[in-house]
């Protein structure tokens, strides 16, 4: 039931989480579509259905997102992927912040720092729509399911954008409504 | 800027150990279904009055800005102000530990369960609306960049070639971020340098126009 993965690709799976943490400015869901590409079309570790419902159940889960990541590494790997990919993407990104929050917060207003936000803020929400548009894109080439995925989508997104209802009422209309086979 | 802190804030208080931090990270961690941001504002600022509002938008606008899960970042930011590192540890533990179980247990038996058509109409349905949560952040992200130095035309050229070279091209992400990364740095840093020049013209027009040998920098210069 549990997939393994030989010491070497494992070894592969924890640097390139190395690597991908010091990567992730905006948080862990930019490098999503990343890790979509890696896992699924690099490597053949996982197939696209897995990564959405490695998604799925993070969201659905208590917890920072970002625990999709051990999810992907569980689904390659088992439990030595999961925590591999766990303490991948956290322990540089964990350690710099540490050093950069202590340098301090005095120097945000120089020009370099003012300049190194201000061009990585729009990279980063480019990033965050192509990963709305991966995880999107299985429902729509899912003919039974198309509409009802395809409501349920923007639906979502237009109540989370309006209101201030809980993601989790959303995710429970939306697990109802494809249990029921609606979307 | 401590010093100056508003009366309001002596109310202040704070955890009595890196074990109370632990508790208090792993409790608001097991509340927040779909997020953890606004149950910790919520837990760490409304109830247990360890930071004033003001502090948390602070430290939060810094961890956005940080590499690494934004949650995980404010976690270690405030646990490492209380107890320094062990005060970090402690509090990034309590944010991740417990829900880290629980997703690997859903994994595990997710496997299982999918045999029922229900459930995996359920993760089906769960995914569509994650992606519909994600799209929705992608757009809020949007109004962000309203104040971006570059401008509205910059950002969205930076923005949809990211978008496209993602989502299209499927380009590796380092590729993007560096790449993309410097050239939005190099253009930032260029409008930065426009920008401070028109503001200094714009306080001290006089000085500039009355000596122009003097600074070897002609302050009528376009």
């Amino acid at each position: 039931m549990l997939n393994t993965l030989p010491a070497g690709e494992l070894l592969d799976l924890f640097l390139h989480f190395l690597m991908l943490s010091l990567l992730s400015i905006g948080g862990a869901m930019s490098t999503a579509p990343e890790m979509q590409r890696y896992f699924v079309v690099e490597r053949g570790w996982i197939g696209e259905a897995d990564f959405t419902t490695a998604i799925a159940l993070a969201q659905a889960a208590p917890g920072p997102n970002v625990l999709f990541v051990p999810v992907l590494g569980f689904q390659a790997a088992g439990l030595p992927g999961a925590a591999a990919a766990l303490v991948g993407i956290l322990l540089p990104s964990t350690l710099l912040s540490l050093g950069v929050s202590r340098w301090g917060a005095s120097r945000r207003d120089t020009p370099l720092v003012r300049a190194f936000t201000a061009g990585l803020a729009p990279v980063t929400v480019g990033l965050v729509f192509a990963t709305g548009w991966l995880l999107a894109l299985p429902f729509l080439g899912d003919a039974a399911h198309r509409n009802g995925a395809l409501v349920l989508i923007v639906l979502t997104a237009l109540v989370t954008l309006k209101t201030k209802l809980a993601p989790i009422w959303m995710i429970l209309v939306g697990a109802l409504l494809g249990a029921a086979g609606i979307a | 800027m401590m010093a100056a802190r508003p009366a309001t804030d002596a109310a202040l208080q704070r955890p009595a150990s890196p074990l109370a931090l632990f508790i208090a990270f792993s409790l608001l961690a097991l509340q927040g279904f779909g997020g953890v941001l606004a149950v910790a504002q919520r837990e760490l600022v409304d109830r247990r009055n360890w930071l004033s509002r003001a502090e948390f938008v602070e430290l939060y606008a810094i961890a956005q800005m940080l590499p690494g899960p934004n949650v995980v970042n404010l976690s270690l930011m405030i646990g490492d102000r209380y107890f320094g590192w062990r005060g970090a540890l402690a509090a990034i533990t309590g944010m991740l530990l417990a829900p880290f179980l629980i997703v690997i247990a859903l994994a595990a038996s997710y496997q299982r369960l999918a045999e029922f058509p229900a459930v995996a109409g359920a993760l089906r349905g769960m995914g569509a609306v994650a992606a519909g949560l994600i799209l929705a952040m992608a757009f809020k992200m949007l109004g962000t960049l309203r104040g971006n130095l570059l401008g509205p035309w910059l950002c969205a050229l930076l923005g949809v070639t990211a978008l496209v070279a993602i989502a299209v091209f499927r380009l590796p992400l380092a590729w993007i971020v560096i790449g993309l990364g410097l050239v939005g740095w190099a253009l930032a840093r260029w409008r930065v340098a426009v920008l401070d020049a028109q503001a200094a013209r714009r306080k001290a027009p006089d000085v500039t126009a009355q000596s122009p040998a003097a600074g070897g920098k002609p302050g009528s210069q376009p």
